[in-house]
Order: C-alpha cells, then structure tokens, then sequence
C-alpha cells in the first residue's frame, strides 16, 4: 500500500497556493440482490487513498437502489451517495447507462476520479463512458498515489499476464481520471455504524429505443463462498477427468476446507467447471489465504490469477510442473490418492 | 457512417502484433520496458476474432459482403494481417507507424479505428475484436470504439449468432459468475472471450493465397487522428519474486504444513 507523499517539501513553498480542492473521486458501488459487491468496497478504499472527498454512486432499478442507498450510507470514508432509479438501470446495459455518467461528468463537473472494481459489468462500461468524454482510462491498478500540487496520479498495474508491473501517471491535463481497481489490491472498506453519509437522488438520463436488450442472465448457483472474495480456494484442472471426477474429487475437499471452487482454462474448456470458476489472466484474478492448486500445470496464464496468494500447495503428478516453482508446499502424487487421503485427515 | 446495402455485412476485425502468449517475459535493467526481441504472435483474442468473422462467412454465405483486417504497427505487423488473410479475410489495412514510436492507447486506436471505419465506403456493421491484447491487458479498446461510434456492445462474447435480415445479433458473454444473453441491433462491437472458438491454422494453399490479397497502406496523419500517449510510462519493473518450490512427501507433511499455517478443517 503506498502512503501519499508529503506536500510541504522545500520546493512547495513557492508554489502558488493551490486554488483548486483537493480529490473527488465518484465510486460506483455495484450490488447484487440487494448486497453491494465486495469489489466496490475495494474500489472505495483506493478512492480514499486519493487523499479528498469521495461519492458513492448507486444505479439500479427502483426496486433495488433503495436498500443498497442505505447500507451505502453506513460506508466508512463516504462523503454523500448519489443514487438514480430506473427500470432501463436493472442489467447494468452500457448503452443505457453510459448517458447518466456522461451526464455526472460534463464540463463543470466537480469530481476529478472515477473508480470502480475491475467486474465484468464495470469494465464494460467505464472505458465505453471515457472515450465519450475523450478521456483515458487505466484498468486493473494495484495501487496509486495523487500528488495534490501537480494534480497527477500515479498508478500501477500488471502487464503481460503480471510478469511486468507498468508504473503509469495520469498528469492534470487528464481532467478525470477513470479507473477500474484489482480488488485483491485493496481491503474491502468496512461498515462504521456510526457513520451517516447524505444522499441525493439524480434524475436517470433515460434512452429511448436503446440498440442492446439483455435478455437473460445464468448464474451458477452455489452455496460456496464467492470465488473473487474467498479466504480459501481449492482448484481443478485438466487432470480431472470429466465433469463428475471434479465435483467428485474437488467437493469433498472444498467442504472440508470451507473453500470455494476454481478451475484451470484447461478444465474450463474441456466442460468440468463453468467459465465463473475460471481462474488466471483472462479470468477470475484471486489472492486467498490458501490457494490449492490440484492436476493444475501451471502455465503462466494462470499463475497470472492466482500467483499473489499467502500459501500455495500444489498438488500433481508430474514433477516438473511449473506450478511447483511457486507452490510453497508442493506434493507429487497422484491426486487420485492424495485428495481423499487429505479429505480424511482433514476431517479428524 | 453508412450501413450497408440491405442484408449484406461488412465485417471489420481490427488484430494487434504482441509477444507471443508462450514467451517467458523478461523485465528490462533499464526498466523502461520488456524485452522485445521476442517471438510475435497475433494477439490470441484477435486471432479468435477473426476466426469467428470466418466462421460467420461460412454459415450465412453471400449475405457476409467482405471481411477487412486492420492493424496499428510497424512494417513488422504487416505479417500479422497476412496470417488473418490466410485464415479467410478479404483484405488488410496498415496503418502503418514507425518502429520507434511509442505503444499507441486504447483511445487513440478507437480514434484510428473510428476514422478507417468512417472511410470505408460500404460502411461497416460489425466489428469483431479480442476482448483484450495479452501485452498491456487493458481490455478497453472494444468499449472505447462502441462509445465513440455511439454503437451498440457485447464484451467477453462466448457465443454470437447474426441475423443479417433483421440487423440484429444475439450474443451470450462470460460476465463474473455465470452467463449473460444480449440482443443488440446493428452496428455493433463484439469483444471477443477465450471460448467463442478454436481458430484454425491457415493451410499453405491459404497462406500462398493471402499473399495476393491487397493490403491498404495509411497513416495516422492521412486518418488525422494523433496517437501520441496521454498517460506517461514512469516505469516498467519485476512483480515481486514469489519463492516457491517447497516440497512434502506425502498427505502428512502436508497437513502439518497447513496447520502451522493456521489452515485447518472447518468441520474438525
């Protein structure tokens, strides 16, 4: 975590007094079945870090936004949160609402950053709302830090599937500053019960004939903890067989553990797991506690997702897997054997 | 911006020259960049981009009226447009910058990729591109283009079925936790996702082939769009080094490994 740099150094003290305030970064706070997701929390906390105000912002359908808006308000760190209902607001649909943004964002507006998780929902929609305002956008920080005098912010991100950390800086000529946040990066911000933001309403900016109608959404049901927010994770990889040998051989082991389930692209592809399991550069990026990595090689890809972990324990045949080389506890065995012996011992 | 005639599509699929996916990446002393001096490859979601143009062409036939590749690079990236030809497009653009300028942004290639589309006399309808490049993983580009055109999305696409006759496309995309399904109208951006195909290997009659199919030559100044950075490269530098390698020999180790971790069974 980076602490923001000292203002009053020598040369400060012959700048002209800064006119402008400080930071005010607008965090949208995305929620689900009423909940606000875990992954805005961590964008909240990196909005703190710019060192200003910061304003929660809550889109929804009229049926979701009013329970979301309250628990908002209990946010430590949350100046005021702004809220806009509407039926075309329900699937979070780009199109749609991408003119309400645009709207909070014009010429005179007072918010300098933009933040959000880097969620699948979120990183459609911010880059599409900054190129509409001829604005850059950074995506998937790991960390940042404003400079108040020179009005930039500095930020790093992971390149090339996190082999290389990309140290980038947005200087003021960049009038907002739009980013999406690694929320493995960043502590979910908490509750403060006593904590009392205000909150205003904004007028949807509604869009008449919108070119995109979501029509259905699947999500895969599980009554395990959120592969993106879990303490422990055990997963599979191409080893497994087949869709059964994964549940079978993964289900014991991740109810032993209370963990939830991932999956190798490998395993994906061949149908074991469905693709929200998927863990690695193109997929679900985690950092457990403990991350159990089963008949899983170990390609780069998805040591990208996985390799910022406290403990690694790998579990695989081949001696030579690459995933060895980052494991922290490696065990060549034949998983087969291995898993239910642990799933045993586990238990007693 | 015109669509095309009744019925009949104009498919663009913009591709970028990167690393290899395969190639251990290695952090310069310097710290200004990586190590280029590397195998390149086709961006692997370009490369599924342009196979789902292909795949598009042999289902609905006449009623896809050409498929055009466009690349933003040096000389070098001209090989990247020839192995999308030998895959079955029709035609390539190279907007073509010198080998010392520095990595164009998502927005300045939206712009880029605004004015080839604006250019394009029959219009284009479709826009198919990777969802992102596996260099910078910025994953915007797709977004940024759909935003500036004022276009209709579909990011992360794992399925696509185009109904040309009523210039709609149904698109299902992998978002966090589960499937979505979209109904979008023509024009539209599609990023495409690890599992929308396979992308085939050019066969050589292909690959001799494509080296007969034309490639248009431009510049950033004749599409006067500028693609001069906007963010500054501070620096470039290793992730922290995880140290691995620690082995056990059997289920008891290991256990014993985790307690002193603190892991234990949540049901002892």
């Amino acid at each position: 975590m980076l602490r923001l740099r000292p203002i009053l150094t020598p040369g400060s003290l012959h700048r002209r007094f800064a006119t402008v305030a400080g930071p005010h970064a607008l965090v949208l706070l995305e929620h689900r079945a009423g909940v606000i997701e875990s992954g805005s929390l961590s964008a909240l906390t990196a909005a703190q870090q710019l060192g200003g105000q910061v304003t929660g912002l809550v889109v929804g359908a009229p049926d979701q936004v009013k329970g979301v808006v309250e628990k908002a308000k209990k946010l430590k760190g949350l100046t005021n949160v702004l809220h806009s209902s509407s039926e075309q607001y329900a699937h979070s649909i780009p199109e749609v609402v991408s003119p309400l943004l645009e709207k909070l964002l014009s010429d005179n507006t007072p918010y300098t950053h933009v933040v959000s998780a880097h969620s699948s929902s979120a990183k459609s929609l911010l880059p599409r709302v900054a190129a509409r305002l001829d604005l850059p956008a950074v995506s998937d920080i790991t960390s940042l830090e404003h400079d108040s005098t020179s009005n930039a912010t500095t930020f790093t991100r992971p390149i090339y599937a996190g082999n290389a950390i990309a140290t980038v800086r947005a200087p003021e000529s960049v009038r907002v500053k739009v980013f999406t946040v690694r929320s493995t990066a960043f502590k979910a911000s908490a509750e403060d019960e006593s904590a009392q933001a205000e909150e205003k309403a904004i007028d949807p900016v509604e869009v008449s004939n919108p070119p995109t109608q979501h029509v259905r959404t699947d999500l895969t049901k599980s009554d395990r903890p959120d592969l993106g927010s879990a303490s422990r994770v055990v997963s599979g990889g191409r080893a497994l067989k087949n869709a059964e040998t994964f549940k079978a051989t993964l289900e014991p082991l991740a109810d032993a553990l209370g963990a939830a389930i991932g999956a190798s692209r490998a395993a994906v592809d061949a149908g074991y797991a469905d693709n929200s399991l998927q863990v690695g550069q193109t997929g679900k990026v985690v950092a457990p506690e403990l991350y159990m990595a089963i008949g899983i090689s170990g390609a780069i890809q998805h040591l990208a997702g996985m390799k910022d972990s406290k403990m690694i324990v790998a579990i695989n045949k081949d001696p030579e897997a690459p995933i060895f080389q980052v494991a922290d506890v490696g065990l060549v065995a034949d998983l087969y054997e291995a898993v239910p012996e642990l799933v045993e011992k586990l238990k007693q | 911006m015109r669509p095309s005639a009744v019925r009949l599509l104009n498919i663009l699929v913009p591709v970028k020259r990167t690393v290899d996916y395969a190639v251990k990446i290695r952090v310069n002393p310097d710290q200004k960049g990586v190590d280029l001096n590397v195998k390149h490859s086709m961006n692997p979601f370009d490369e599924i981009a342009v196979e789902e143009a292909v795949r598009l062409r042999e289902k609905l036939k006449d009623e896809v009226k050409s498929i055009k590749v466009v690349t933003i690079g040096p000389p070098k990236a001209a090989e990247t447009l020839r192995t999308a030809l030998a895959m079955g497009a029709d035609a390539g653009i190279h907007i073509e910058v010198p080998d010392s300028a520095p990595a164009p942004e998502p927005l300045g290639v939206a712009k880029a990729l605004r004015a080839v589309i604006q250019r394009e006399k029959d219009g284009v309808d479709l826009v198919i591109m990777g969802k992102q490049a596996i260099d910078d993983d910025a994953g915007q580009t797709g977004q940024m283009l759909a935003g500036l055109m004022d276009w209709a999305q579909a990011t992360f696409a794992s399925k696509v079925v185009v109904d040309p006759k009523a210039k709609e496309v149904q698109v299902t995309r992998e978002i966090d936790g589960g499937l979505e399904e979209l109904k979008c109208r023509l024009p539209l951006v599609v990023t495409t996702d690890l599992r929308l195909n396979e992308p085939r290997y050019a066969s050589l009659p292909n690959i001799m082939k494509a080296k007969k199919k034309p490639i248009q030559k431009l510049t950033p100044a004749e599409l006067e769009v500028d693609l001069a950075p906007i963010l500054e490269k501070v620096k470039v530098s290793e992730p922290p080094k995880r140290v691995g390698g620690g082995k056990v020999e059997n289920v008891d180790q290991l256990i014993a490994k985790l307690k002193e971790a603190g892991i234990t069974s949540v049901k002892s």
